[in-house]
């Protein structure tokens, strides 16, 4: 009793306090809620029922590994991607733009005041048969792409284009970790352009590409929007099939079963990327 | 060094503009091989734009770099034969020691094997022991990291090997020992060192010939008796540590005159000819007390003070007039009896003094 009146008495746990209580809450209750509804008998909306495994196998034996393979599969591409996009443009904020990057940085940061779907939306209307870019290429050339909108590429360019800051902003920050003086090492010492990056920039960068990696995996892992609005009937996801379940299926332990493989798949890959990557040796803390 | 000193690398009238500003003036400086060429500087004094400009990360405005006959001036960094140890040192935080010191190496496609094997190498000469091969970079203490900065210039195996004041950030007595580490392994390579500071001391342990370098000229090269003992000027001769600066007048063939108390001295025989300039006198030559009574040029004045220096010690005395304060130094277990407020003869004899221009 007296060391829990003492933490009590801390002014560290005084302040946590707040915050403590709304993670409880917010995030680890309904945690612990989905945990437990998963092992509930199918269609039941207590908890009072007894536990069975039956959603598990339900589950894997049919064929929602096709909606978990496209999320996956689709966060990977998306990932790849904007660490393709994002690094020149990182590079160039970070080393070369001088006083336009806090410029470039407001302009990349102001979309965010705007909602998803509000944004999405936006590129309906481009892509849409008969919108913006095909209309204006069937009235200036006379050619139509009028089967961009609902497909698979439409997912992925919204997905990039939304979570593209995720990305953009911890490379920059990685990037600007690397210090001058080691590129002028590395080029004293003989090595050419691309040497230098390979040796020396993308080693030193690498704590931002997979802070950056990290958000942005786990994002579009769980993001609807983005194949609702753009992708149509092309493809079920998984985030697809958790909120019918929850919603249409009325089926809350069957969602709670996709939501624990969901989260467990992406425990053991943030686990497996962090555990490979020293991160305090990559900055040099070690 | 054997064999006739060739020139090496010579640098023709190199300059240097940022803007208005001239970094660097008209420097014209040739350097043999096998050389410990030093360049010494206050800071601000353009030595590492040189610097920077003979590795081949800055370019001249004008004037051109030879290095062995043929000009380097539009040859980058990473394909002049030369390398630098930074001033950080630029180790590699995410490799260890061994990658570190193969580095240049790897690049330039050296196998594995052969890398290992010289870098081990380097690790001896360098007197670290093998098994830091393996070892983390940054476990490694600040002496020991600008060991590893020179096995791994040295691994590339330079023409030149140029510093840029690697031991400026190391305490004292870890100085001390690399600069005379540093002189052995000059010795040991055979090859040509050319290497910045700001501070003359350490150019004058470790180097064949200098250079002082001010507001981006080349004031004065020669070898480090010459800068000692035949300071071209005052900047020179302030430069080296303290020293007494006394304004005067030229008013015979071997007599000055102060200029500013009317005080007459005698000359070196030796001393150049100049109409006005700066009488210098190092501490260490003057004399106090009985010693100074007999000295051909003697001043009175009051002991002010007195100051422990380790292996000598200091004395500060004002003349009489006020105008001057002089300091006067000897050797520890020598010192001159005498206490503050007390009056004291000070003199010197005019060999030991330097007539110099501004």
């Amino acid at each position: 009793m007296k060391i829990v009146a003492r933490w009590i008495r801390q002014p560290g746990f005084l302040t946590a306090l707040p915050v403590g209580i709304f993670l409880l809450i917010g995030f680890a209750g309904p945690l612990v809620l989905v945990l437990l509804y998963s092992f509930m008998p199918p269609k039941t909306f207590t908890l009072g029922q007894v536990p069975t495994i039956e959603n598990y196998i339900s589950v894997v034996t049919q064929s929602y590994y096709i909606s978990f393979g496209w999320s996956l599969a689709l966060a990977v591409v998306t990932v790849f991607l904007l660490i393709l996009i994002t690094y020149p443009v990182a590079y160039g904020m970070a080393k070369i733009f001088g006083k336009w990057a806090t410029l470039i940085t407001i302009l990349i940061a102001l979309p965010l005041l705007i909602s998803e779907n509000i944004r999405l939306f936006g590129w309906v209307l481009l892509l849409l048969k008969n919108g913006i870019i095909d209309g204006s290429l069937q009235y200036l050339f006379g050619l139509s792409l009028s089967g961009m909108l609902y497909t698979v590429p439409a997912i992925v360019l919204g997905m990039v284009y939304v979570y593209l800051p995720f990305m953009l902003f911890p490379l920059v920050i990685g990037i600007s970790m690397v210090p001058e003086s080691l590129k002028e090492a590395a080029r004293d010492l003989g090595a050419s352009r691309f040497q230098i990056f390979r040796e020396v920039e993308l080693p030193l960068s690498m704590p931002g590409i997979l802070i950056g990696s990290l958000l942005v995996f786990i994002l579009t892992l769980g993001s609807l929007a983005e194949s609702k609005i753009l992708g149509g009937q092309a493809i079920v996801m998984i985030a697809d099939d958790i909120e019918s379940a929850f919603t249409f299926a009325q089926n809350w332990p069957k969602g709670s079963v996709l939501s624990v493989i969901l989260i467990t798949i992406s425990l053991i890959i943030i686990y497996f990327l962090f555990r490979k990557i020293d991160l305090d040796r990559v900055v040099g803390r070690r | 060094m054997n064999g006739s000193p060739s020139v090496f690398l010579a640098l023709r009238e190199i300059t240097k503009q940022f803007g208005d500003f001239s970094a660097l003036d008209d420097v014209n400086l040739q350097i043999s091989e096998g050389e410990f060429f030093t360049l010494v500087g206050p800071s601000g004094s353009g030595k590492t734009t040189l610097i920077r400009i003979l590795v081949g990360m800055e370019s001249p405005t004008s004037g051109e770099i030879h290095l062995k006959g043929n000009t380097i001036n539009d040859l980058p960094a990473n394909k002049r034969p030369t390398c630098m140890v930074f001033q950080n040192l630029a180790l590699f935080p995410h490799k260890t020691v061994g990658q570190n010191v193969e580095f240049a190496m790897k690049i330039a496609g050296v196998d594995s094997q052969t890398r290992q094997k010289r870098a081990l190498e380097l690790l001896e000469l360098l007197r670290l022991p093998l098994d830091f091969y393996d070892k983390n970079i940054n476990q490694c203490s600040g002496g020991e990291r600008q060991r590893i900065a020179l096995a791994r210039a040295l691994a590339f195996d330079p023409e030149i090997l140029f510093f840029d004041e690697p031991l400026s950030a190391l305490d004292f007595r870890l100085r001390k020992t690399l600069e005379k580490e540093l002189k052995d392994i000059h010795r040991e390579t055979g090859k040509t060192f050319v290497y910045i500071t700001h501070s003359l001391e350490e150019a004058m342990v470790m180097s064949d010939r200098i250079g002082i370098l001010n507001e981006g000229k080349l004031i004065q090269i020669g070898s480090p008796d010459d800068i000692y003992n035949r300071p071209k000027n005052k900047f020179v001769a302030q430069f080296m540590g303290e020293v007494n600066t006394i304004a005067v007048d030229r008013i015979g063939q071997s007599r000055v005159r102060d200029s500013k108390t009317g005080g007459e001295f005698d000359l070196d025989s030796q001393a150049q000819e100049i109409d006005s300039g700066f009488l210098i006198i190092r501490p260490e030559v003057m004399k106090i007390g009985r010693s100074a009574q007999f000295m051909p040029n003697r001043i009175e004045g009051v002991l002010f003070n007195d100051y422990a220096l380790g292996s000598r010690i200091q004395y500060q005395v004002r003349s009489a007039d006020g105008e001057n304060h002089w300091l006067i130094e000897r050797l520890q277990d020598d010192p001159f009896s005498g206490n503050a407020g007390d009056s004291v003869v000070i003199g010197w004899r005019p060999e030991d003094s330097i007539l110099v221009d501004q």
